[in-house]
């Protein structure tokens, strides 16, 4: 499964899709990137003559990367089981435990690492990592969903 | 290795401790309490307390056994069972 074919079931668009690219993804761990483009509509408003990406974006970056794309793939085969891959994916995310370490600004690129805990009765847990173009740590923490194809 | 009901359902109560959303039905558990429906567990949430029930009691729950416990007294049930097949 291509990073293309991953992005294209994912069930986000602008303003609220924070996937560019799967640089690498297995049954295991998935790696991606993003870049937040400075026309962002949050950026008006977090915060007043300041933009900064908001924690929550954060999250929601890294539970599209480390837990909906990974869940994609990962039940990649049921999608070929029921023959027909326009099937909509459904998630809910569930819980997110994170810490934020750094901001990150307008314009800047991060990587996000997820590591799958589990995956049962449709129930996918990651420890997920995002990282800045320096290879700082920006945020890590765990991520939990329902997902069902 | 038997357990004692007794003691099975105080085990199981402090399992879904966590994950419980209606006080007042979980102080009044039973063996007819549903998961569900009397202590509004979610559905995340019971896959963790299936999950809590495979590492307390060592066993393994597979699909179907894990769609029967959505009350005290089938997860008694399997719990029980799954124990015996050790």
């Amino acid at each position: 499964m291509t990073s293309t074919e991953i992005i294209n079931k994912l069930p986000y668009v602008y303003p609220f899709l924070y996937v560019d690219e799967i640089l690498s993804v297995d049954n295991d761990a998935i790696v991606g990137t993003y870049r937040y483009p400075n026309d962002l509509p949050f950026y008006q408003g977090h915060f007043k003559n300041n933009p900064v990406t908001p924690g929550v974006i954060l999250t929601e970056t890294m539970a599209q990367i480390g837990l909906v794309s990974l869940g994609i793939y990962i039940t990649r085969d049921q999608d070929l089981a029921h023959n027909d891959i326009n099937n909509e994916i459904e998630i809910a995310m569930t819980n997110a435990t994170i810490d934020y370490f750094l901001p990150v600004l307008p314009t800047e690129e991060v990587t996000v690492k997820a590591y799958k805990v589990y995956f049962r009765f449709n129930k996918l847990k990651c420890k997920v990592e995002m990282y800045n173009k320096r290879n700082q740590l920006v945020s890590r923490g765990h991520i939990s969903g329902m997902i069902k194809l | 290795m038997t357990i004692p009901k007794d003691q099975l359902i105080k085990e199981l109560k402090d399992i879904v401790k966590p994950y419980i959303q209606n006080q007042e039905a979980y102080d009044n558990l039973s063996e007819n309490t549903d998961f569900i429906n009397d202590l509004k567990i979610n559905s995340a949430n019971l896959v963790d307390v299936i999950l809590d029930i495979e590492d307390k009691y060592e066993i393994d729950i597979d699909n179907d056994s894990m769609e029967s416990m959505i009350n005290v007294k089938n997860s008694l049930e399997v719990i029980l069972s799954k124990i015996k097949a050790v």
